[in-house]
């Protein structure tokens, strides 16, 4: 078959696009979040105190921790689902991650006297953490991924960790406000590695379920 | 058409979402130009047909034309979905290839006509099932329209757009992986 022959087939089939890929990832972000709302309240639920948490600050900054990384993932995967688009424009964006943990990470170790660092790091619930975190944002995972196969990442692999990214994002801003652990060392820590294991999970799963 | 011309094809493309077929024609017949020429500078050690590059790139882009945003540049998209599409095509090839996978700013290639030869297209057509096949090559190969197609296999209209859509779809998911 000659291009020519395949214009014509292609110009035959111009009518109804599939659906705009930025609908698609409003549409995917939106279920991601009810999904992870569903697993939260069947699987672990609110702190019981949770009224009183919030209004503390630490308890308030594991959100802004978690929103902002789960607004700039969401930026960041969207471009990467896009051909042409200048990523690492977006994703420069990240360096605030590292920026409010690490100033949270030394405000904490300069009010909490050093002899207790290592009990406020491991806290009570570093298991429920570890395990909650992934399992909450594993359904998110799946719907993020679909949205993916239906843009055209050039670059799956990263796309796909990234996709893990905003999972856990949204799954741990589920989860903090089940953890009673508000120390910034346990945060830094903790739901670090949680969210690290969804990302590796995308990676593994980009390349096969985003290709085109 | 000239390989530059953003503005122009942006236009075209955009009237093609919006359902005008002619203006899709030809904006993939400029396009195709673009990524030949842009297939021809990038292989130069031979072992991929360019031509193959740019109908994998054009049903690409006919597959995934939903992730072009309709205000950004038009020539980016392309080159990047053509640099994709040659890159993967090395890759199954067993080759490594050098090509910057980052950079926006691209040469642009100069369009060129295409040459005659056998293409993989026709490989993968073959492995179509029975029905999809003969549609896809009656409006192809034969040149048929969508009204001729359906009188030629007594079909209704709709049954022959949902053959060619679902024919091309398949298409362009086994390409390259031969």
């Amino acid at each position: 078959m000659q291009t020519n022959d395949l214009i014509k087939a292609l110009k035959a089939d111009a009518a109804k696009p599939s659906m705009p890929i930025g609908r698609a990832w409003w549409i995917a972000i939106i279920g991601a979040t009810i999904a992870a709302a569903i697993a939260f309240l069947l699987l672990i639920g609110p702190r019981p105190d949770i009224v009183a948490a919030a209004h503390t600050l630490r308890f308030l900054f594991k959100f802004v921790i978690t929103l902002t990384l789960a607004a700039i993932a969401f930026m960041v995967l969207r471009a990467l689902s896009r051909p042409g688009i200048n990523v690492r424009h977006i994703a420069q964006w990240l360096v605030l991650i590292p920026v409010l943990v690490g100033a949270s990470v030394f405000a904490e170790l300069l009010a909490v006297p050093s002899g207790q660092w290592g009990t406020v790091w491991w806290g009570s619930n570093v298991y429920i953490c570890l395990t909650f975190i992934p399992v909450i944002g594993l359904v998110p995972l799946g719907v993020i991924l679909a949205a993916l196969r239906h843009g055209a990442p050039s670059r799956p692999g990263l796309a796909g960790a990234v996709a893990g990214l905003l999972a856990g994002s949204v799954a741990a801003t589920f989860y903090a406000a089940h953890c009673t652990d508000d120390s910034p060392l346990f945060v830094a820590t903790w739901y670090s590695i949680a969210i690290a294991g969804l990302m590796f999970l995308g990676a593994i799963l980009g390349p096969r379920i985003a290709r085109w | 058409m000239k390989g530059g011309d953003e503005n122009e094809l942006a236009r075209l493309l955009r009237a093609a979402i919006a359902g005008d077929e002619r203006a899709y024609a030809t904006f993939l017949e400029g396009t195709a130009a673009i990524v030949r020429g842009f297939a021809r500078q990038k292989i130069v050690q031979g072992g991929v047909d360019p031509e193959d590059i740019v109908q994998e790139t054009l049903l690409a882009i006919h597959t995934k034309r939903h992730t072009w945003i309709s205000d950004a540049p038009v020539l980016p998209w392309i080159y990047a979905i053509a640099r994709f599409k040659l890159i993967d095509a090395f890759r199954k090839r067993g080759r490594r290839v050098e090509i910057e996978i980052g950079d926006i700013a691209e040469t642009f290639a100069q369009p060129e006509p295409e040459t005659v030869s056998d293409r993989e297209i026709g490989r993968v057509l073959d492995g179509l099932a029975p029905g999809q096949r003969s549609v896809v090559a009656a409006i192809s190969i034969e040149g048929h329209s969508i009204g001729e197609t359906a009188q030629k296999f007594g079909m209704t209209e709709i049954a022959v757009r949902v053959a060619l859509h679902r024919g091309l779809r398949s298409i362009a998911k086994k390409f390259g992986r031969i």
